[in-house]
């Protein structure tokens, strides 16, 4: 891969459900190894920005680049892109008809092509990751939902992928539970996976992200280093939203 | 009058009645005419095993050969009635709507006599291929509309998750989507199973041998030849040995669906 090719790429992005305009033309980059987190308050696009790299919605004008690739291309193999591309849901979205190990191994028997003896072997060795391995043959509603998101990630990461995107990973759990997931990331981030991360946990940005993007009301109103947009961030619009955040 | 006195008296003289209703039936029957018209055991003897081997071996054969057909004709209209093509969406919904809307007996007659009639098209293999096609036809209507709310009950975000994975929709829909939907649709189903059972009597309109009548058929016959109506009551009680338990099965998947809710 040529390594001035940005992994994520949206260029005057726009995004209409019928009358109401969600992206407002959205230019966003993430680059390698790069952990960028989407910050704003609920209807400002955010997941809307996220779900459109993978396609899960289809732009309305703009383009979305994955590593050079068109996604709006109709040419282009979505599916293909796709699997390089690990997204992790707010509401998890495991496949309760299937044990964790079937969960893990059955994108990539049927994606990748990979064995069942080596789709095994990689689903252990992420759950081992994601400290998990004496859960494999739990059916998925047995477990807690940190048990659940941490599942999630690793069926991502068993398809080796080239980045994650992360749909407000944190906000469907019990508070008690947020901080396992968070530390998974953590380490993710630490190993230098590229990440595009859609949160309301302002301390993991501040910590774990090398770029901040708030976004609101369909445009990116402000980004740059964690510290000056959530520390001292220069829009009035910015401003107002982080102390309503942290008056919580 | 207290309100308790008058509570009480309305239930005693509700009980008056009833009792009153049985000796009167139990004085007035005829029981020696009713146990030889309706339980002949003379009659019902005669009809061991066939009723058995024969009979209720092909209501059974009869019901599952139309339940399958119907069932792979439900999941295209099923997955046609969500298509984003129109025309499979309006070709879908017409489909449903007819033949919901007509009594199953005249499509049955439409496949074993109006096709060879009109166009010269005979359905093989006589009793079996032109009946359950015909039920199938019916059968599939029903079945479509159950597996499409299936289909719809599964969230949304089984089919992203199983998108982003790099599944193709067809993929998704086969190990992702329809397995959880069949799981929520087997009670409906089996009710659907039971209805079919129920409607291979309609089999009797058409022609038969002594080796494909199914149970209506074979008692109604036997009834006629005997000049008696055991072996109605026969045929009765095997058509209740059958649907019972499914009934029972159904009652209890459902019970288990809702605790698991």
């Amino acid at each position: 891969m040529n390594e001035n090719v940005p992994p994520i790429e949206a260029i005057d992005l726009h995004k209409h459900f019928g009358q109401l305009e969600v992206l407002r033309g959205i230019d966003f980059t993430v680059d390698a190894q790069e952990v960028v987190c989407v910050v704003g308050p609920s209807g400002s696009g955010k997941s809307t920005l996220l779900r459109c790299v993978n396609l899960l919605e289809v732009p309305t004008a703009g383009k979305v680049l994955v590593e050079g690739i068109d996604m709006t291309d109709p040419e282009t193999d979505v599916d293909a892109v796709r699997a390089r591309i690990g997204m992790v849901f707010q509401q998890f979205n495991l496949f309760p008809h299937l044990t964790v190990l079937r969960n893990l191994t059955i994108a990539q028997q049927k994606v990748l092509k990979r064995s069942e003896d080596e789709a095994n072997e990689e689903a252990r060795k992420v759950l081992e990751r994601v400290g998990l391995s004496d859960k494999v043959d739990e059916f998925p509603i047995r477990l807690s939902g940190g048990q659940q998101q941490r599942v999630a990630i690793a069926r991502s990461l068993s398809m080796n992928p080239d980045m994650m995107l992360f749909d407000e990973p944190t906000s469907a759990l019990d508070p008690e539970l947020v901080g396992e997931v968070l530390d998974v990331m953590r380490g993710l981030a630490q190993e230098g996976m590229t990440m595009m991360v859609v949160t309301h946990e302002m301390g993991f940005a501040r910590q774990v992200g090398d770029r901040v993007v708030f976004m609101d009301e369909g445009i990116i109103v402000e980004e740059g280093p964690p510290d000056d947009v959530l520390l001292n961030p220069q829009h009035e619009r910015t401003q107002r939203f982080l102390q309503a955040v942290l008056r919580q | 009058m207290k309100k308790t006195t008058k509570q009480k008296l309305r239930r005693a003289i509700l009980y008056l009645v009833f009792v009153l209703a049985v000796v009167l039936f139990a004085v007035l029957a005829d029981w020696g005419q009713i146990q030889t018209s309706f339980f002949n055991l003379d009659v019902a003897a005669e009809m061991l095993p066939r009723v058995f081997t024969v009979a209720a071996k092909n209501t059974i054969v009869y019901t599952f050969t139309a339940f399958s057909f119907g069932l792979v004709l439900a999941l295209v209209l099923a997955l046609m009635k969500r298509s984003e093509i129109r025309p499979y969406r309006w070709v879908a919904n017409s489909y449903i709507e007819l033949f919901r809307g007509l009594p199953a007996l005249v499509t049955i007659i439409f496949v074993a006599y109006g096709l060879p009639i009109a166009l010269d098209i005979r359905i093989p293999g006589g009793l079996l291929g032109q009946g359950t096609v015909g039920l199938g036809l019916v059968a599939a209507a029903y079945m479509a509309e159950t597996l499409r709310a299936g289909i719809e009950a599964v969230p949304r975000g089984q089919m992203e998750a199983a998108r982003s994975l790099g599944m193709s929709r067809g993929a998704a829909m086969r190990s992702i989507v329809l397995p959880q939907a069949f799981r929520i649709i087997i009670p409906p189903l089996t009710n659907e199973l039971v209805l079919l059972i129920k409607d291979t009597s309609l089999f009797f309109v058409l022609g038969s041998t002594p080796v494909n009548k199914e149970l209506t058929k074979f008692g109604r016959d036997l009834m006629t030849q005997k000049f008696n109506a055991t072996p109605l009551v026969v045929i009765a009680l095997v058509y209740l040995i059958i649907t019972l338990p499914l009934t029972r099965l159904v009652a209890q998947l459902e019970k288990r669906a809702a605790r698991a809710r």
